[in-house]
C-alpha cells in the first residue's frame, strides 16, 4: 500500500511505489527496454525518469520537477508494449520488465495531435507575446513541426484578462490547464487561491467563486508565474512608465538593485545558472538612463541594524522586564509574500513579526529624506525603482502604509524579467557589458547584505551583526560562514550560545540563542503550526521567505526554475559574498554615517521608528 | 446576510461536520446536505466549510462547479430537471421541453419569478425505456407527455 | 413513485431462483479460496462494460497488504441508454448487498460503500432500510451470522451529477471529497484505492452475478454464454422498440435475436454500449453481443429508419463535452473538435480533408485520453460516420438524398 498524504488527491501526489517483498530483481532494479536499448533502472522509476537517465528525451507540459505528478496534458505519452493504449511517462512507474516504445507513429501522431488541440485554443500570436522564444508550447509546436493550425485557431480572446491584482496578471485565454499553478498554490505554497473551476470544456483555473485575484487571499508570491509554461501568467510589468520617467528629463530616477537579479539575470541573455551581473548590470543600467544605480544591499545592512536592535530590544524587554505583552520569537519581516501570508493566515500573530520594513521600502524612504535632501532634489522629482527577484514587491511599494517620507517610498518594483527586457530593449547585451561600481554614497554595502537573497541569509547576516554586539567578538564559524544557516531544507533549526557579554548586554550571559529559517509558505505553515502549539517558545528568531529557496528562486526570476538553477544561483551569491571586504552589516562606514548624520537617535530610534519600520494588517481569511 | 442568520448557517454547517466527519472525505455529503436544504451553497456556506474541514474555500467551489447537482446561486424551491439524452429525446422530449417553457414563461437555465421552479437540462436519468422523463427535486416523473408535464409542474408549490 | 413497472425478461442466472442471504450462508461454509477458486472458474467480468476478469481483481485486493480494505458498488449508472441497476436496486437488492459482504468476507474488507448516483435518490430510504433489515438479521455488523471476526458494513454514499464518476478512479476521488477527475494509473485501486487503502470496485450487476455464483457454481454460470464472456448480462434496451426493458439474455445474443425479442421494426442502427459505444447498421445485425465482438455494458439503443443519425451523434458528443472531466487534452479539447466537427456537418460546411483529421483525432482519443470516457468517446463518432456516410455525407443533411427521388 501507498502511503498518502490525505491533502492532495492521489492523482496529483508524487508516485511512490511499494517494492515487492519478493524482487526476483537483483538490488530492487528492474531491467527494461527502452526502443532498441536495454536498461536497468531502480524499481518504481518512472518511464519518463529511466528516459532521462539514458539520454532518450520523451516532451514533457505539465510536468514540473518542483511539483507532484498531474499526467493531464498527455503530450508524454509512449508505447508500452502489451498495454492497450499509450502510457504517460510522467506517472508510469517501471516496475515489471516492461518494453518501451518512445516513437511509434501512434505515438508521434498522438503528441501532434494534442499539441494541435492545445494551440486551437491558445488565444494571440506568437510574436506578440512575451514569453515568445521561452514558452513551452511554442517550444513543443516547434519541436513537432506544427505550420499549420490541424483543428482551427481561436480567433477571439476566451476570457477576460484579469489585471486587479498589483503582483500577478491571468490571461486564461492563453491558459493550457496544465494545472501547474493549481499544485503550485496549493501544493508548493499552500497558499491555496487558484484551482480548477467548471467541468468539460468548460474548465478553466480560477479563484473563490472567480473573483479577481486582488480580492482573494492571493499573497502575490508569484511562484506560479514562475511555473507557467506560456503567457497565462505574468507580473504586472511597469516598464512602460519606467522608461517615460527615464525620459522625462526632470525626473530623477534612481534603481536599486537587489542580490538575487544578479545572480540571475544572466539566464535571462542566454548564460548557464550561477553567474552574477552586478558590474556588467551596473553599465547597462547607466545606459538605458536611471541616473542613479544603488546596491539594495546597503538598506539591507540597514535592516539587521534595525532588526536586530529590535530583537535585542525584545529580548530585553522580556528577560528583564519581564514585560508580557513583547512576543518572542521575532519573525523577520522584508519577505512581502509572507507578511501579506500571516496578514491573512495568522493574523492573530502579528505582533511576533518585526516591524522593520524591508530593504527595499527603507531604501525608498531614505531616498526621498535624507538622499534628497544631501542631493538637494526636490523628493516630489524623484522616481525610485525597484530591481527585484519579486512579483510581491509590486504589492508592496503600493501598500498605502509605505508612504512615510511624505511620497511613495518605492515608485515601482521591477522584475529580473522585465529588466532583462529593458536592457534587450536598449540593444544591450548584458554579459559584454563591461563592469563598473554603484554610485556612492549607497553603493557599498557589506556581505552581509548580499546573502539576503539565498534562504537563511538575513538569520546569517543577523547572528553575525548580534553575535558581535552582545559579545564583542566574531561569531564563533569560520571563516563567518554560519552552516546551519544555509542549504535547501524546508526548516533549520540551530543555536548559538552566548557568552561573555559585554557590560549592556550582561542580561544575555549564557543565552542559548535559537533560531529557526524556514523558506516556502508551506514551510512557514509548518512553522506558524509549531508556534500555535508552543514548540517555539525558546526560540528567539525565526526568519521566513515566501519563495522556495528564498528571494533567488522569487516570482520575478527568470523562467524556468528549478532546485538545479535555485542551488547554483545560491552559489553564485555565496561565491560573490566571499570576496567582498566588509562582510558584517554594522561594520559598513556608510550605515554608521547615515546613523551620525541622519538618524541620529540611533536604531529604533524616533525617525527610524517613523521612516524604516511599519505595521500590518490582520486581513485574515474571509473573502466577503 | 444577517448576523443571525450567518449564526445560524454556521451552526447548521457545524452539525452537518459533526453528522459526517471533518475529513475532507465528507466534504461532498456536506455540501449534499446544505443543497438539498437552502438549494445552493452559499459564498459563507462555502467559506464556513472550508473552514470547518480545514481546507481552502477555492476547493469547496471548485468541487461545487464541477457537479452539476450544486450550485453556487441560488435557485427556484423547485428544480426540475429534463433528461435531453437521446432515448428521451426520440420518445418526445421536445413537445415536452416547449410546452413547459411556454407555461411557465421560462428558458432552461432560469427561475420564476416567484421562485417556485427552476428548469434545468440533464444527461440521462437512467430511464430510457419510459422516456420522456424529468426530475422533480429527487422525485422522477416518466412517460412525459406536453399535458402531463405541464400538469405536474403547475402541481408543485 | 411515478416509476413504471418496468418490462422484463428473465433469464436463467441473474434473475434465477435465490433467496435472500443464501450467498452469504453458503460463502461462509466455503472459506475465501473457494470463494474465489469458483470465481475464478465462473469466468466472470466486470459488468460495468469494460470487461475485467472479477476474479483478480479480488485476488489482487486479497493479497494487497493493507489494514484497510474497501468494497466499493460503483451505482452510478450514467451511460446512456443504461437502467438495469436500477431494476437491481429497487427489485434485487439482496442480491446487490450479499455480493458486497461476500466481497467483504473474500478479500477482507470491513467496510462497503455505494456510490449511488443522484439522480437516483429516490432509492435511496429503501435501500437504507433494506440494509437496516440486514444489520437486524446479522447480515450486517458485527460477527455476521456468528462467525466470529467477520465484521463488515456498508453505507450508502450520493453522487451529485457526474458521469465521469462512473470511472472507478474518479468514483473514488469523488468519495474522497474531491473532483471526479480519475486518476493516473498504474496504481491501481486494488493496490491504490480509496484513502490511499486496496479497494474493489465492482458494478451492481457483478456483484449480483457473484451472489448467484457462490450458490450455484463457477461451473454453473460458465455453462451460459460464450467461451470468452460467461453467464448472461442485463440489456438495457430503449428507443424504437415495442417492448422497452431490461432483459436478461445469453452473451452470444445476436443483435438480429434481440430486435426479435423486443419486437423492433424498421431498424436502421443498434447503438451497443450507450454514447461511448458502438453504432451498428442493419448490415452487420448478425454480430453478436459479447465482449469479443460488441461489448457493452448493457446500454442497447435502437434506431428505425426515421432517425437523424447526424442528430444521435450530435447528442452523444454534446453529452460528452459537458461531461468530460476536463482535466485531460485529448478529452477535453478532442470532443470539443469533434462536436464542432458535426456541427459543420450539419452546416454543410465541412470538408472530407477535415473529417479525415477529426476522425484521426479520434482515434488519438482512444489511446492517449486518460480514462475510459475520453478513449470511448470517440467510438460512436468513428462508427456513426463510417456506417451512415451515405446517409450523413451524400445528402442535403435533411435525409434526402442529394439528385434522388
Amino acid at each position: 500500500m501507498v502511503k498518502r498524504d490525505i491533502r492532495i488527491p492521489v492523482s496529483q501526489q508524487p508516485l511512490v511505489v511499494d517494492k515487492p517483498k519478493d524482487t526476483s530483481t537483483i538490488g530492487g532494479m528492474v531491467s527494461i527496454q527502452i526502443n532498441e536499448k536495454k536498461v536497468s533502472v531502480p524499481f518504481g522509476t518512472t518511464i519518463l525518469e529511466a528516459c532521462k537517465q539514458n539520454q532518450i528525451h520523451i516532451p514533457t507540459l505539465c510536468h514540473h520537477p518542483d511539483l507532484c505528478i498531474a499526467g493531464v496534458c498527455r503530450i508524454c505519452v509512449v508505447d508500452v508494449e502489451g498495454m492497450r493504449t499509450l502510457q504517460t511517462a510522467c506517472s508510469f512507474p517501471v516496475t515489471t520488465p516492461i518494453r518501451i516504445n518512445t516513437s511509434t507513429p501512434m505515438v508521434r501522431k498522438a503528441r501532434r495531435h494534442i499539441i494541435d488541440l492545445l494551440l486551437s485554443e491558445h488565444y494571440g500570436e506568437c510574436y506578440s507575446c512575451f514569453r515568445n522564444g521561452n514558452c513551452e508550447l511554442q517550444a513543443l509546436a516547434k519541436e513537432y513541426g506544427v505550420d499549420g493550425y490541424t483543428f482551427g485557431h481561436t480567433d477571439k480572446p476566451g476570457r477576460e484578462v484579469d489585471k486587479s491584482s498589483a503582483s500577478v496578471i491571468r490571461d486564461m485565454s492563453k491558459c493550457v490547464l496544465c494545472k501547474r499553478c493549481v499544485r503550485t498554490c496549493i501544493d508548493l505554497q499552500e497558499v491555496g487561491v487558484l484551482e480548477a473551476i467548471d467541468r468539460g470544456h468548460e474548465t478553466h483555473i480560477g479563484t473563490f467563486l472567480d473573483k479577481p485575484l486582488a480580492d482573494v487571499i492571493c499573497i502575490n508570491c508569484g511562484q506560479c508565474i514562475n511555473r507557467c509554461p506560456t503567457a497565462a501568467l505574468r507580473a504586472n510589468d511597469p516598464s512602460d512608465e519606467i522608461w517615460n520617467a527615464i525620459d522625462n528629463p526632470k525626473k530623477h530616477v534612481i534603481i536599486q538593485t537587489a542580490p538575487s537579479p544578479r545572480a540571475a539575470i544572466g539566464e535571462e541573455f542566454g548564460v548557464e545558472p550561477g553567474h552574477s551581473f552586478t558590474g556588467e548590470l551596473n553599465t547597462a543600467l547607466r545606459r538605458i538612463g536611471f541616473d542613479k544605480v544603488f546596491d539594495t544591499n546597503f538598506t539591507a545592512d540597514l535592516t539587521i541594524i534595525e532588526e536586530g536592535t529590535e530583537l535585542l530590544n525584545r529580548l530585553k524587554k522580556v528577560i528583564v522586564d519581564k514585560d508580557e505583552s513583547v512576543k518572542l520569537p521575532q519573525f523577520t519581516s522584508c519577505s512581502p509574500g509572507w507578511v501579506k501570508f500571516i496578514e491573512h493566515f495568522y493574523p492573530e500573530y502579528l505582533d511576533y513579526l518585526s516591524t522593520a520594513k524591508s530593504p527595499q521600502q527603507m531604501f525608498g524612504a531614505i531616498m526621498k529624506t535624507f538622499y534628497a535632501k544631501e542631493a538637494g532634489i526636490d523628493p516630489a522629482d524623484i522616481v525610485t525603482v525597484a530591481l527585484m527577484p519579486c512579483a510581491a514587491k509590486k504589492f508592496e511599494c503600493n501598500r498605502p502604509e509605505m508612504t512615510a517620507s511624505g511620497y511613495k517610498d518605492i515608485d515601482y518594483g521591477l522584475t529580473t524579467r522585465e529588466m532583462a527586457k529593458m536592457i534587450k530593449e536598449a540593444g544591450i547585451h548584458l554579459p559584454e557589458m563591461p563592469k563598473s561600481h554603484f554610485d556612492e554614497p549607497f553603493g557599498d554595502a557589506s556581505g552581509a547584505g548580499l546573502i539576503f537573497g539565498a534562504t537563511g541569509g538575513v538569520m546569517e547576516a543577523a547572528l553575525r551583526t548580534v553575535y558581535e554586539l552582545v559579545t564583542g567578538r566574531e561569531v564563533p564559524f569560520d571563516n563567518l560562514v554560519i552552516e546551519p544557516c544555509r542549504g535547501f531544507d524546508g526548516v533549520k533549526q540551530a543555536s548559538v550560545k552566548l557568552e561573555k557579554c559585554v557590560e549592556k548586554f550582561k542580561f544575555l550571559e549564557g543565552v542559548e540563542l535559537k533560531f529557526v529559517v524556514a523558506h516556502g509558505t508551506a514551510n512557514a505553515k509548518k512553522v506558524m503550526e509549531m508556534l500555535r502549539r508552543g514548540e517555539l517558545n525558546d526560540v528567539h528568531f525565526v526568519e521566513i521567505m515566501a519563495c522556495p529557496g528564498g528571494c533567488l528562486g522569487g516570482g520575478g526570476q527568470p523562467i524556468p526554475t528549478n532546485i538545479d538553477i535555485r542551488k547554483k544561483r545560491a552559489e553564485a551569491i555565496y561565491e560573490e559574498e566571499k570576496s567582498l571586504p566588509v562582510r558584517k552589516s554594522h561594520e559598513n562606514p556608510h550605515i554608521n554615517y547615515i546613523y551620525e548624520k541622519f538618524l541620529t537617535e540611533g536604531p529604533c530610534g524616533h525617525l527610524s521608528h517613523k521612516l524604516l519600520h511599519t505595521h500590518y494588517t490582520k486581513r485574515g481569511k474571509y473573502i466577503s | 446576510m444577517l448576523v443571525l442568520e450567518k449564526n445560524a448557517l454556521s451552526d447548521e454547517i457545524e452539525s452537518f461536520v459533526n453528522q459526517y466527519g471533518n475529513d475532507r472525505a465528507s466534504l461532498l455529503q456536506i455540501l449534499q446536505a446544505i443543497q438539498r436544504k437552502h438549494k445552493y451553497v452559499s459564498d459563507f456556506a462555502q467559506q464556513e466549510v472550508a473552514r470547518l474541514l480545514n481546507i481552502h474555500p477555492v476547493e469547496v467551489y471548485s468541487v461545487i462547479t464541477f457537479y452539476s447537482f450544486l450550485c453556487t446561486q441560488p435557485k427556484g424551491r423547485n428544480i426540475v430537471r429534463l433528461c435531453r439524452t437521446i432515448s428521451c429525446d426520440m420518445a418526445g422530449k421536445d413537445a415536452v421541453e416547449d410546452a413547459v417553457k411556454r407555461e411557465l414563461g421560462i428558458s432552461f437555465g432560469e427561475t420564476t419569478k416567484d421562485k417556485r421552479i427552476t428548469l434545468e437540462y440533464t444527461n440521462c436519468l437512467g430511464m430510457c425505456d419510459q422516456g420522456p422523463a424529468m426530475l422533480v427535486n429527487e422525485k422522477v416523473y416518466t412517460h412525459l407527455d406536453p399535458e402531463t408535464a405541464v400538469n405536474i409542474l403547475n402541481e408543485i408549490k | 413513485m411515478e416509476i413504471e413497472k418496468t418490462n422484463k425478461r428473465t433469464g436463467p442466472v441473474i434473475f434465477s431462483e435465490y433467496s435472500r442471504s443464501e450467498g452469504i450462508k453458503k460463502a461462509l461454509e466455503m472459506g475465501r479460496e473457494d470463494i474465489l477458486f469458483e470465481l475464478k472458474g465462473s469466468g466472470l467480468k466486470g459488468r460495468g462494460g469494460a470487461g475485467f476478469p472479477t476474479a483478480t481483481k479480488w485476488m489482487l485486493t486479497a493479497a494487497a497488504n493493507a489494514d484497510k480494505k474497501f468494497i466499493v458498488c460503483n451505482a452510478d449508472e450514467g451511460e446512456p441508454g443504461t437502467f438495469k441497476d436500477r431494476i437491481l436496486l429497487l427489485e434485487y437488492p439482496h442480491l446487490v448487498f450479499d455480493g458486497m459482504v461476500i466481497a467483504g468476507f473474500t478479500i477482507g474488507a470491513k467496510t462497503g460503500i455505494v456510490y449511488l448516483r443522484g439522480e437516483y435518490e429516490y432509492m435511496l430510504s429503501d435501500l437504507e432500510e433494506y440494509l437496516m433489515k440486514m444489520h437486524q438479521s446479522n447480515l450486517l455488523g458485527k460477527n455476521i451470522l456468528g462467525r466470529q471476526g467477520f465484521d463488515f458494513d456498508i453505507s450508502i454514499r450520493l453522487g451529485s451529477g457526474a458521469y465521469v464518476c462512473g470511472e472507478e478512479t474518479a468514483l473514488i476521488e469523488s468519495l474522497e471529497g474531491y473532483r471526479g477527475e480519475p486518476r493516473n494509473r498504474p496504481p491501481y485501486p486494488v493496490n491504490t484505492g480509496y484513502m490511499g487503502y486496496p479497494t474493489v470496485v465492482n458494478n451492481v450487476e457483478t456483484l449480483a452475478s457473484v451472489s448467484h455464483i457462490v450458490v450455484k457454481g463457477g461451473g454453473w454460470f460458465k455453462k451460459h454464454g460464450t467461451d470468452k464472456s460467461t453467464g448472461s448480462k442485463l440489456f438495457s434496451v430503449s428507443g424504437d422498440c415495442n417492448k422497452p426493458g431490461v432483459y436478461e439474455l445469453p452473451w452470444g445474443t445476436s443483435v438480429k435475436e434481440l430486435l426479435e425479442i423486443v419486437d423492433a421494426k424498421n431498424t436502421k442502427a443498434v447503438q451497443v454500449g450507450g454514447a461511448s459505444g458502438t453504432c451498428i447498421p442493419k448490415t452487420q445485425f448478425n454480430r453478436v453481443l459479447a465482449y469479443e465482438d460488441a461489448a457493452t455494458g448493457g446500454s442497447i439503443m435502437i434506431f428505425n429508419e426515421s432517425r437523424n443519425m447526424l442528430k444521435v451523434l450530435k447528442n452523444f458528443m454534446e453529452f460528452f463535452v459537458e461531461e468530460s472531466c476536463g482535466q485531460c487534452t485529448p478529452c477535453r479539447v478532442g470532443n470539443t473538435k469533434l462536436l464542432e466537427g458535426i456541427e459543420k456537418i450539419e452546416r454543410r460546411e465541412f470538408t472530407f480533408a477535415h473529417i479525415n483529421n477529426l476522425k484521426e483525432l479520434g482515434r488519438t482519443m482512444q489511446v492517449a485520453s486518460k480514462c475510459g470516457l475520453g478513449q470511448s468517446s470517440p467510438n460512436s463518432f468513428i462508427s456513426i460516420l463510417e456506417n451512415f456516410k451515405e446517409e450523413i455525407f451524400h445528402t442535403d443533411g435533411k435525409g434526402q438524398s442529394n439528385g434522388k427521388a
